[in-house]
């Protein structure tokens, strides 16, 4: 497994900077939680290192290679906000899930020479399998559209289908910020030991400071494209140093208000 | 409801359409054309091109239905002959201009961004120019013949097709799902075949039958005109062009040929309306049994609110389908208290809040024993506008973009309360300036999009408080605005409560939204309200295994990131299958056999709490809550 490290990543969009000059290091088998208000180019930080959004000058490292503008499979794979949008309606989960998966692997899409399609077919399906397995849905549901799922059993098909692609990294996207609190907890739960277990570097984009605290090795926050705060997690949160951590960190409504008043 | 049922695929919807009579109709017509086309030949071949030296240009009788042509051939045999090329060559035109228009819509999607432009560019020049003259630009090019006119008119239904598959292809290139396959280095073919093209399948399949329509006439146009097919085959058109000039001796034997045309045009228009049907929204709806009203009961004592703004018993919002969104839920909110609603989507929050504003989307029906709004029977006098104020998730949702925030606000003083234009101006000015809108004068002036997130959502506040609102419904108000905004837009909905003295309805998925702006919350789960407690309550003296559940599942700044976080197994019930027994009985661990038999009512538990649970936490030692008790609950069922 390897490390992901950005270094001087500028996006433009016209002349607006979204995204100025950041560097950032996600060591190896780690995560760190990418925090900000919005606007701040968290997500389009994310976006840019995965070559969804334009980047004007800057290089994305994996495991110390260049990878940004490398073409095909991407060794850093994202998981996106809205599991709502991030599945095709017109591909069972299962296909979906199949897409992703290396060639080499279970060569579901290039005829390997010896294999009849009969054998191909189902060493396919037993992966496939694997992943549902592994985010917790029952495969036999592989057949179904993501029209027959909830929200939080969408959000693990995708990340069933980012893993599936055997990443070097990981980005997460505000992945349970469209989730209920409920289906939050199982969703993060399931994320945090999948990561320990595979070991993938991950960035974990959220504007909710609790979630990233509970995930991360070390925070990172952005504001105005910049990013102007990153160390360990409890030092960040314990003793910010920046104006713009201390206001995020001030803002997070709590539950406690309720225990104080009683 | 982001939830849609299998039952409801295209498959399906298409069977239930071709029941229709236009499905019944349009199908039959298919049929009709198909067996003429493939028989027709075959049998009246012979008699088609038979010359009858004898029956020149005679006129209708019995040996010849239609009447001959100048050579003595049968036109009746000859219209039904002719089906088969007329067919195969609009459908050979339809498939070149289909196939085209798809090449050229999708490819800006996949190529690089310059030669999409280009490509773009080019079709859309292409879509301006007069289409019967690109028609006839092409034929003219094409020359003479049956293989030029195809590929004219097919050529000439190229534009729009690529017009309407580049913004279809558009909107779907841009998707996270597309987003997700460039990231996994889905190869470009398999981009368009996997996800482009079953996406746009539905839209372009019914502009391509609607096309295949106008390509018959076109073509059948271009024979007239003696451009098309040439002798000695003929097509409809072909025969028209034959048999025009004696109109006036055999008008049978022109108009038949016209009239094969005009139907198979309208078959062609019929299918396109059957696919429509069966992939858009208007698939006609299984019949629903109207659900029976509650009889309203006839509650003559306005005292009986006992002092509470909001007074609902028995409230239910129902859809087509059975599905009870709500079931059966009373509540009450005081004179300017602050009431919480929460619980997971499908619960029933947002809908149980339209339904006090009458605002619940058309196939949802709202029933209920009694609903009233300070002292008024909502029922039968929905409050709007001035008394009730409504807050939404997405204030760009409740804002015209193209109106300036200063007019849309004046609008609601001068149409509720009868203000002149300059007063309401002053008080929209007034009312941005109270909801800290810095600038208030200028900011009035500007429109939506100019303001941010945080500064339109304190817009729909202050237009909710243009008039004196006694209650302000905020649905998720926060849920799109980022942290920091969100804290604002909290503080400052607790200040216009303590300003104006109005009650709040604040729904909010998350509990610590709610804790800090609220006294009072609410907890829903399955269309039912299951707990409804003290705010100071929810932490630790929650009585309901839901509300307890939830409030272990928010991690906060001080969770312990060594342990697990706390979830709740199973998923809630959907609106159509709740059962006898008490709704969260299937994901409750406390739940026994009663739970799973009998629905619990909403009963009191302790001061200023009530519970709907058979065996609340903390029941072991206190009393079991009396059902008598229960003030203002209400059957289950």
């Amino acid at each position: 497994m390897s490390s992901l490290e950005l270094r001087g990543i500028t996006v433009r969009y016209g002349r607006f900077t979204a995204v100025d000059n950041v560097d950032l290091l996600v060591p190896e088998g780690t995560v760190t939680g990418l925090v900000g208000g919005s606007g701040s180019g968290k997500s389009t930080l994310g976006k840019a290192v995965v070559g969804l959004a334009p980047m004007q000058s800057g290089r994305v490292l994996v495991a110390g290679s260049d990878a940004g503008r490398r073409r095909g499979r991407s060794p850093v794979q994202l998981v996106f906000q809205n599991p709502y949008a991030s599945l095709d309606p017109r591909m069972t989960i299962g296909a979906s899930v199949a897409e992703a998966l290396p060639r080499e692997a279970a060569s579901c899409e290039t005829p390997a020479r010896k294999a009849p399609a009969r054998e191909r077919r189902s060493a396919c399906d037993a992966e496939v399998a694997r992943y549902l397995e592994l985010v917790g849905i029952d495969p036999a549901r592989a057949v179904l559209a993501p029209d027959a799922l909830s929200g939080g059993q969408r959000q693990r098909v995708a990340l069933a289908r980012a893993l599936a692609a055997r990443p070097a990294v990981l980005i997460a996207d505000e992945i349970t910020s469209a989730l209920d609190v409920s289906v939050q907890g199982a969703v993060l739960n399931l994320l945090r030991r999948l990561q320990r277990e595979l070991g993938f570097a991950m960035l974990f984009i959220s504007h909710n400071l609790a979630v990233v605290r509970y995930l991360s090795d070390q925070v990172a926050v952005m504001d105005d494209g910049h990013l102007v705060e990153c160390g360990p997690t409890e030092r960040v949160l314990e003793r910010p140093e920046h104006p713009t951590t201390r206001n995020l960190i001030s803002c997070v409504p709590t539950l406690a208000l309720a225990e104080e008043a009683s | 409801m982001p939830h849609q049922d299998q039952d409801t695929s295209l498959r399906h919807r298409l069977g239930r359409t071709l029941r229709t009579p236009i499905g019944v109709t349009a199908l039959t017509a298919c049929l009709l054309v198909v067996l003429v086309a493939v028989f027709g030949p075959v049998l009246l071949g012979d008699q088609a091109a038979r010359i009858d030296t004898d029956a020149i240009n005679r006129g209708s009788s019995a040996a010849h239905l239609l009447g001959t042509d100048q050579l003595g051939r049968d036109i009746a045999a000859r219209v039904v002959v002719a089906t088969r090329l007329t067919l195969r060559l609009t459908l050979l035109a339809a498939v070149i201009g289909v196939g085209g228009g798809l090449l050229l819509g999708v490819a800006p999607a996949v190529v690089g961004r310059r030669l999409g432009r280009l490509i773009t560019a080019t079709v859309g020049v292409l879509v301006a120019f007069p289409g019967l003259l690109f028609l006839l630009f092409l034929a003219t090019i094409f020359g003479v013949g049956s293989t030029g006119a195809v590929f004219a008119v097919g050529l000439a239904m190229v534009p729009p097709m690529a017009r309407l598959v580049q913004n279809l292809t558009a909107s779907i290139a841009g998707s996270d799902y597309v987003a997700a396959a460039r990231i996994l280095g889905v190869g470009r073919f398999k981009l368009v075949v996997r996800h482009l093209l079953p996406n746009i399948a539905e839209p372009s399949v019914l502009f391509a039958t609607q096309a295949a329509g106008g390509i018959l006439v076109a073509f059948s146009g271009l024979s007239f005109l003696g451009l098309g097919v040439q002798p000695p085959e003929y097509d409809w058109g072909r025969l028209l062009n034959e048999q025009l000039n004696r109109i006036y001796v055999n008008p049978v034997a022109a108009l038949a040929p016209g009239a094969a045309v005009v139907l198979t045009g309208l078959m062609f228009g019929l299918v396109g309306e059957v696919l429509a049907q069966a992939g858009g929204r208007r698939a006609p709806q299984a019949r629903e049994a109207t659900p029976q009203q509650v009889k309203p009961q006839d509650e003559t004592a306005p005292d009986g609110d006992g002092g509470a703004l909001v007074r609902a018993r028995d409230l239910r919002v129902t859809f087509p389908g059975g599905r009870r969104a709500v079931r059966g839920i009373s509540l009450s909110i005081g004179v300017g208290e602050a009431v919480g609603l929460v619980g997971e989507s499908g619960s029933g929050k947002s809908l149980t809040a339209l339904a006090l504003a009458d605002l619940v989307p058309h196939p949802g029906r709202v029933c209920a024993g009694t609903l009233r709004f300070d002292g008024h029977d909502l029922r039968a006098d929905p409050r709007l506008g001035t008394e009730l104020a409504m807050v939404f998730q997405d204030p760009m949702a409740s804002l015209n973009p193209a109106l300036r925030v200063g007019r849309q606000l004046a609008e609601v003083a001068e149409v509720h309360l009868g203000a002149t234009r300059a007063q309401a101006t002053a008080r929209a000015v007034d009312r941005l300036g109270a909801v800290r809108i810095p600038l208030p004068e200028r900011r009035a002036r500007q429109r939506p999009h100019e303001y941010s997130g945080g500064m339109r959502q304190r817009a729909v506040i202050a237009m909710g408080l243009m008039g004196e609102p006694k209650l302000i419904v905020a649905d998720e108000p926060t849920t799109a605005l980022d942290v920091a905004v969100q804290q604002q837009v909290l503080d400052l909905l607790a200040e216009v409560r303590a300003d104006s003295g109005a009650a709040l309805l604040l729904i909010s998925h998350d509990l610590a939204v709610v804790a800090q702006v609220c006294e009072r919350v609410l907890v829903m789960y399955g269309g039912l309200i299951v707990e409804d407690l003290p705010v100071a309550q929810l932490v630790g003296g929650a009585a309901h295994p839901y509300t307890r559940a939830l409030v272990g599942a928010v991690p906060t700044m001080a969770t312990d990131p060594g342990t697990e976080l706390a979830t709740i197994p199973g998923r809630p019930p959907e609106p159509g299958e709740a059962g006898a027994g008490c709704p969260f009985a299937p994901r409750c661990e406390r739940a026994r056999k009663r739970c799973h038999d009998d629905a619990p009512e909403l009963a009191g538990f302790g001061p200023g709490q009530r519970v709907a649970c058979w065996y609340p936490v903390d029941a072991e030692t206190a009393v079991a809550p009396a059902q008598a008790a229960s003030h203002g609950a209400e059957a289950t069922s």
